[in-house]
């Protein structure tokens, strides 16, 4: 059947626009409601993140990647920290590493939730979003108790940790852990067995594992194509390696699949912070650190497994207690590369659909 | 006064019905202004929140600030809007919400409604007209967002208006009347509401209801996280309103509609007649809230093939079956 032409329509989604997580802007020509190219604009929300870095102090630039996916501000602490320790060998006591793990993967469930939450809004659904926040309340919570604040949580410290765990907090994060290993059940009744919900994330979206790699995606949408990449098992950082947990993968790099990697890593998350709460011991939680930390002279990478995917910190160090240059390998950033490719041909109900489970943070995007 | 629709017109007759009209109308205003407190809190509930609790007792009066916030609103029109078509959509939107009204038996003495020989028809006929002031309203804003929700809701209402008449020709073929009346009290004589034969009739019916009054999971012309808020993003103020009444003014008709055509309207036990129809309706809107707060939103392909792939052939399998019965009876 010859199709009936009709006038193309150039629509901007974004920066102001209740899908777009953030401030970011998509001009798509639709012709009706199909997408015929599709062009991410970011730099919305930039604040020249990097360019800071290299008149701050390492210490000092810590608050700074609080707020760059400010939905997992621990994990970018770490990212941070851990660089720093590398590079200039600075050791972490052991009680420390232990809060450190709990802390970021704690935040990992937070921040997954809020993916879960907002992607369900995304398709229309009020009501996992508002049981998601709920459940993360209970995380932010535990954090506001451990640091003092609730987003941007800024607790570790080159050398270790701020402040140790309050008395009587180990015993809650435990409680939270139980409590949300049973609340996960309900997610499963609401959202993964709602046939609308299927129709809308099965098959679309999709991407093989070759695509992914070449478009150097990482975390939940590389793995979502069943390639195990999962830098807490492939290159351990941390302590790490002492605990127990799976690498989740999917099998078809759909909606569907990252949506379900989302909720089973969560779990797994959970099952590391079960396993740290049980074995942290009882010590300093701040190491031995020199009052200006320099980074010997020369370049230095380290990334960690982000909740979006592989976050890295590349330093250049002169030997100073600044950076000469510092560049950090967002993942949100990354991942979004690959949207055009996959908007294309799409539907506009589409076009939310995969936006959102690629799952990013325009904080971090735009940084 | 009671029996003015078979009395010959005279100024009391004539006044009776327009202090019905005047009656029924302030019922209904304050029925959606209770219905959207009533959302709210049913909605609260089941996500675990509080809903409305600051205004008056209990949040009562919360309906009551919102629709004094929305009269003072600034009236805000677009520049490029089309001014006239843009003011004229909200009033082509809302007056046939309260027209079909007029057909609804209330009570089992129906005293200020009207006994059409054609009610249900009058109310399929007069309630598609409010996609012309949705579509309208899309077209005149000048905004590709209101555009494509306009046209999300045209092809969706004609889709489902379609299922919707043809699962109520099977209550209509059983009955043998098309007067809303009529059919109530045939489900009171026989102590059998249409529900039990019509079953079928029955989900396609809710379905399509449910569709047809832009309601999650078919709020496709809104579709808050594609579109905005689709056909009225650029709707301010008391126009704004318009649209919101239109719309839940047409979850208290559909309700009371489904009410009457498959649970027997006015008809029970021990109740009086209007609590019965109440109490039904309730049942119908609480439906409608208890789907909002659960599912997400269809997509627009799976929207109309479920509308004609599915729903349409269980139509015709209904009127079929029923006629079928209906001759061997």
């Amino acid at each position: 059947m010859a199709q009936i032409r009709t006038e193309e329509m150039l629509l901007n989604v974004g920066p102001q626009h209740p899908s777009t997580h953030g401030v970011f802007r998509l001009v798509v020509k639709v012709d009706g409601e199909t997408i015929v190219d599709a062009q991410p604009v970011i730099g919305y929300l930039h604040r020249g993140t990097e360019k800071l870095a290299e008149g701050l102090q390492y210490t000092q630039f810590i608050p700074y990647t609080d707020r760059l996916d400010y939905l997992s501000s621990m994990l970018n602490n770490f990212a941070i920290v851990h660089a720093v320790e590398e590079a200039a060998d600075i050791e972490v006591p052991e009680r420390a590493q232990y809060l450190r793990i709990i802390v970021a993967e704690l935040n990992r469930v937070a921040s997954h939730l809020v993916f879960l939450g907002t992607y369900l809004l995304d398709l229309g659904a009020m009501s996992p979003f508002l049981y998601a926040f709920q459940d993360r309340e209970q995380i932010v919570d535990l954090f506001n108790k451990i640091c003092g604040a609730r987003l941007t949580y800024n607790y570790m410290r080159v050398g270790g940790v701020r402040w140790d765990a309050p008395e009587g907090w180990i015993d809650e994060a435990k409680a939270f852990v139980k409590y949300m290993k049973d609340r996960m059940q309900l997610y499963h009744d609401l959202v993964t067995g709602n046939e609308i919900f299927l129709n809308r994330v099965k098959g679309i979206g999709k991407f093989d594992a070759a695509t992914a790699i070449n478009y150097s995606l990482s975390g939940i949408n590389l793995r979502s194509t069943g390639y195990k990449w999962d830098l807490r098992r492939d290159r351990p950082y941390s302590i790490y390696d002492r605990f127990d947990f799976e690498v989740i993968t999917g099998t078809n790099g759909d909606c569907y699949d990252r949506y379900i990697c989302h909720i089973q890593e969560l779990m797994e998350s959970l099952k590391i912070v079960e396993q740290a709460l049980e074995a942290i011991p009882e010590g300093p939680v701040l190491g031995k650190v020199p009052k200006l930390i320099r980074v010997p002279a020369g370049e230095y990478y380290s990334s960690i497994e982000g909740a979006r995917g592989e976050l890295g910190v590349y330093i250049v160090s002169e030997g100073k207690d600044k950076p000469y240059r510092l560049k950090l390998r967002k993942p949100s950033f990354v991942n979004l590369q690959i949207l055009r490719e996959l908007l294309i041909g799409q539907s506009m109900a589409n076009l939310i659909a995969i936006l959102g489970a690629v799952d990013i943070v325009l904080g971090e995007v735009d940084a | 006064m009671l029996h003015w629709q078979d009395q010959p017109l005279s100024l009391s007759t004539f006044l009776g019905m327009v202090i019905g009209a005047v009656v029924v109308l302030g019922f209904i205003l304050f029925v959606v202004m209770y219905l959207i407190y009533f959302e709210r809190k049913v909605i609260g509930w089941m996500q675990n929140r509080i809903g409305p609790n600051r205004v008056g007792p209990l949040g009562l009066l919360q309906s009551l600030a919102d629709v004094l916030k929305l009269l003072l609103k600034e009236d805000v029109i677009p520049a490029a809007a089309d001014r006239s078509l843009f003011m004229l959509a909200p009033i082509i939107a809302f007056a046939p919400s309260f027209m079909v009204l007029a057909v609804i038996p209330f009570s089992a003495t129906h005293v200020f409604t009207a006994g059409l020989n054609v009610g249900v028809l009058y109310y399929i006929a007069l309630s598609s007209m409010t996609i012309i002031g949705v579509v309208l309203g899309g077209w005149a804003s000048n905004n590709k967002y209101s555009l494509i929700g306009g046209m999300r809701s045209g092809a969706q209402m004609v889709s489902y208006e379609i299922p919707l008449g043809m699962s109520l020709i099977g209550v209509v073929l059983m009955d043998g009347s098309l007067n809303l009346n009529q059919i109530v009290e045939q489900q009171h004589a026989s102590h059998l509401w249409n529900i039990i034969p019509q079953i079928l009739g029955f989900c396609v019916f809710l379905i399509s209801a449910v569709a047809e009054l832009n309601r999650t999971p078919f709020d496709l012309p809104e579709a808050e996280s594609e579109l905005v808020a689709g056909y009225h993003t650029e709707y301010t103020g008391f126009r704004f309103a318009f649209f919101m009444l239109a719309e839940y003014v047409y979850v208290f008709a559909m309700s009371a509609l489904g009410a009457t055509m498959f649970l027997g309207g006015w008809s029970g036990p021990f109740l009086p007649g209007w609590l019965w129809f109440g109490i039904k309706t309730c049942v119908f809107i609480f439906f409608m809230y208890w789907i909002r707060a659960t599912m997400p939103r269809i997509r627009g392909d799976q929207l109309m093939s479920f509308s004609w792939k599915v729903l349409m052939p269980l139509a015709i399998l209904n009127i079929v079956i029923t006629a079928i019965v209906k001759v061997l009876l």
